[in-house]
């Protein structure tokens, strides 16, 4: 079957270069057969490469070792869906990935106008082909997904136990949906601008994918937050590692987007601004993939392989070129039709909101690329912590949440000073209200925090007053009783509050963030069996060592070949609150050398956490045993010299047995985190407002609105 | 097992000829048929048309939401009656010089389909 997957990819490729030709010369000649079969180009890319991703796929469900990418990362014990998804845990399983997702975006994309804009749909065919090509090339010169050994091994090395996590292997693909979406916008900005059709049209063409690309990109990250929580041994969600601020940066420059192409729609302005960020947050989901892809970070999100910078770098410095080259050509086509009326108007508001997302990229992107080019140019391994991000991003981060606020409780064009006091007083008493509360709770030395806290109040407050005062105008228009009305306002009004769900889950998720980071407890302890220490408020004890080997025995199915942990008591007050099993999974190192018992837990030692999670606060614990004691060596020398090769699990349950009867002191990492729980929430709230905007309006209610407007439009004009 | 390869990836040969080359296919049946084809001038002007056309429904269309969201403003207190009433009108003179202007697009496109004929080709999708 593998050469059914090497067919695929040189047929791809062919398809790709064929369609780029055939769309460019329907779109310069006019010819419209050629631009509709450079667009159904695309739709056989998709076709061959959901063949050839099917082909890699049964290779990992079927075993089939001959394929080098599932020996490297599966194996015979790797659990159904874990194996389902390690297709895309590897270099070359993600390139194919990438484009696979790509090819089946951009035929729904040139499928929803494939009777519209036909020149500009013939630029953005040849430039999504053109990704295309880029990546199938890749995979054929670089990193084949289909390459194989013969004979083939009897059994794979299996999947990183750090992967082996249900969030884990949805994430890749979220993660990629929104790359590969970040590409339609750009393919569409180019080619507008290539034909030199720049107004109203292309902007309602694009704005469904840039929302998609902006909500699967937002679950990508909040996943890859949650898996960082819940399976890494640190205990944090964000810890400004390059690929997460890889993933974040086109995701604010496309929530910029968003706000000011409704300012571009209303207003006919800031028409080079967005064309630059829609290219901008392209190029930049490209960067995203080239710092994962091209082997230029040691890092848990690079999966090493081959080294793919060079072409990465030539693609990135092509599309940087051509975007500035087609700004520059055609800055005639992209002045503003108006002028800002008003610096008190949603206009402007917006406008601020768009420079501080801006701001926060450019603060993430100098400190993701500065210490790699100044290590490509000194050699010399530079790095930017945590801190330094959050000196720039909290700031940043408090204006963004406070103009969520503001926006939506000021008019379009202009809104009066009176009229501003109105509907500033409500949030206003909110956050008033917020920082009376949190002072009296003595917690005045966390400034940040509580700017916080009151940021998202307001929040709270203006949103509130926007359905409370809508839903109240619905009534009174068509005498609906109050749940009806509200379900109503919605419908009617999908991306106005949709959006303002959307502001509410952000500033519901800063809360979390901020209280989770100023008020956390955590302490690091040694601890033997019957020891106990104090987190904050909370006192956790040791009760008794625990002791598993073979991956049967374990229940989340890691595939560690002995796992040692501990059971914790964790009370307050006296009383009891939650009982933690932290472990830690040894694994198979696959290194003979290791001897018979070493190698079998000579591989990666992984952490599996504990947690009692709960709307208030989460209780996490995480445990380093100690397994280096003397007694314990003995077990493994012993079995090492007179066991044979397959009969070293036998000394590993000694080895379980004696720690259980003896268990040395443990390390533990204990943390205490209020609120963390509501990042989560605050994340769904986004993603249901996202939802609650982008759906599409049924086209009888859209036909019914659109002739109450014409009529509405001729009123009091005296014209029927 | 490698002929079942070769049978399957001559399947997917054809599937991805087929799709490919049938706008190809249809327009040169359509030729063949006798339908003459657009002369290029009439195809240009036929695509500007269009063109303009769905821009001016695109702009029509955000002019329609401009009118709402006014209205929703006011009744939610976000305008006063004095600042409403300024840009309702303006709103409302906007959207009906797009409306005159799809209506003449509209008038105009006999002219514009005039000619030799029209052989677009009909497959799409």
């Amino acid at each position: 079957m593998a050469d059914l997957g090497r067919i695929c990819l040189p047929l791809a490729l062919l398809i790709c270069v064929y369609g780029i030709g055939a769309s460019i010369y329907g779109a310069r000649t006019g010819r419209i057969e050629f631009s509709d079969s450079g667009r159904r180009s695309v739709y056989a890319l998709a076709i061959v490469l959901t063949v050839a991703f099917g082909v890699l796929e049964l290779a990992f469900l079927r075993n089939d070792f001959a394929f080098n990418t599932v020996a490297d990362t599966s194996s015979r014990t790797t659990p159904t869906f874990y194996r389902a998804a390690a297709v895309w845990s590897s270099q070359e399983g993600s390139l194919l990935l990438w484009a696979w997702l790509l090819s089946l975006w951009s035929s729904l994309a040139l499928f929803l106008v494939r009777r519209r804009m036909r020149d500009v749909a013939a630029y953005a065919t040849a430039i999504l082909l053109g990704f295309g090509a880029f990546f199938i090339s890749l995979m054929i010169f670089y990193a084949s997904p289909f390459s194989t050994t013969n004979p083939a091994p009897a059994e794979g090395v299996g999947l990183d136990p750090l992967l082996r996590f249900p969030t884990m292997m949805i994430h890749p693909p979220m993660l990629y949906s929104g790359y590969t979406l970040c590409t339609i916008p750009l393919a569409f900005g180019m080619g507008a601008l290539l034909a030199r059709r720049v107004d109203a049209d292309w902007i309602k063409a694009i704005r469904r994918f840039a929302f998609a690309a902006w909500l699967f990109l937002g679950i990508g990250i909040l996943l890859g937050a949650r898996w960082s929580y819940s399976e890494l041994g640190w205990g944090g969600y964000w810890g400004w590692d390059a690929v997460e601020n890889a993933s974040l940066m086109p995701w604010l420059t496309g929530t910029a987007f968003l706000h000011s192409l409704m300012i571009q729609e209303k207003r006919g302005m800031l028409k080079v601004w967005n064309v630059s960020l829609v290219l901008a947050t392209g190029t930049l989901a490209i960067m995203g993939t080239f710092l994962v892809r091209s082997g230029i970070l040691n890092s848990i999100h690079a999966f090493g392989g081959a080294t793919l910078g060079v072409p990465f770098v030539v693609l990135i410095g092509i599309l940087i070129a051509a975007s500035i080259y087609l700004v520059v050509s055609r800055r005639d086509m992209l002045r503003s039709q108006h002028r800002l009326d008003s610096l008190l108007s949603r206009e402007a508001i917006f406008l601020g909101n768009n420079i501080v997302l801006v701001a926060l990229c450019f603060v993430i992107f100098w400190g993701t690329y500065f210490p790699l080019i100044s290590e490509a140019f000194t050699g010399t391994e530079a790095s930017v912590g945590p801190p330094w991000f959050d000196r720039y991003t909290v700031p940043l981060a408090l204006l963004l949440v406070l103009l969520s606020g503001i926006g939506p409780v000021i008019a379009w064009r202009r809104a009066t000073f009176a009229n501003a006091r109105r509907n500033f007083a409500v949030p206003l008493l909110s956050a008033l209200v917020t920082l009376v509360v949190l002072l009296a709770a003595g917690v005045a030395h966390k400034a940040f925090a509580i700017a916080m806290f009151c940021c998202a109040a307001f929040v709270l407050g203006s949103i509130s007053q926007e359905f409370f005062r809508g839903t109240r105008a619905r009534r009174a228009m068509a005498g609906e009783a109050l749940p009806v009305a509200l379900v109503a306002l919605v419908r009617r009004n999908r991306r106005r509050y949709g959006g303002y769900v959307v502001h509410l889950g952000i500033a519901v998720l800063f809360v979390g963030v901020a209280a989770s980071s100023s008020f956390q407890h955590a302490v690091e302890q040694r601890l033997s069996v019957g020891g106990s220490t104090h987190v904050g408020k909370y006192t956790v004890r040791y009760v008794r060592p625990t002791a598993t080997i073979t991956p049967k025995n374990d229940a989340v199915h890691t595939g560690s070949t002995l796992n040692i942990g501990a059971v914790l008591d964790v009370s307050k007050g006296g009383r009891h609150v939650a009982t933690l099993s932290p472990s830690e999974g040894f694994y198979d190192s696959g290194e003979p050398a290791q001897g018979t018992v070493g190698h079998l837990i000579g591989g990666q030692a992984v952490s599996h956490i504990s947690m009692s999670a709960g709307v208030t606060r989460d209780v996490w614990t995480a445990i380093a045993p100690d397994i280096s004691t003397p007694a314990l060596q003995r077990i493994v020398s012993i079995g090492n010299r007179t066991l044979p090769a397959d009969e070293g699990v036998v000394a590993l349950g000694v080895l379980a047995r004696e720690y259980l009867k003896h268990p040395p002191a443990a390390q533990f990492h204990f943390i205490v985190s209020p609120l963390v729980m509501w990042i989560w929430i605050g994340g769904l709230i986004v993603l249901g407002g996202g939802l609650i905007a982008i759906w599409p309006t049924p086209s009888a209610v859209r036909r019914r609105v659109a002739m109450r407007s014409r009529a509405r439009a001729a009123h009091g004009l005296a014209r029927a | 097992m490698q002929i079942l390869i070769a049978i399957l990836a001559g399947v997917l040969l054809a599937v991805v000829f087929v799709v490919i080359s049938a706008p190809l296919r249809a327009a040169r049946s359509a030729e063949r048929t006798g339908v003459p084809a657009e002369g290029e001038q009439a195809r240009h002007s036929a695509a500007s048309a269009s063109y303009e056309r769905a821009e001016l429904e695109a702009a029509r269309e955000t002019k329609y939401r401009e009118i709402r969201d006014a209205e929703l403003d006011l009744r939610t207190g976000k305008l006063s009656n004095e600042d409403y009433e300024a840009i309702d009108s303006g709103l409302r003179a906007e959207a009906l010089e797009l409306l005159d202007r799809l209506e003449t697009i509209d008038s105009e496109r006999p002219a514009n389909n005039a000619g030799p004929g029209n052989a677009k080709p009909k497959l799409e999708g």
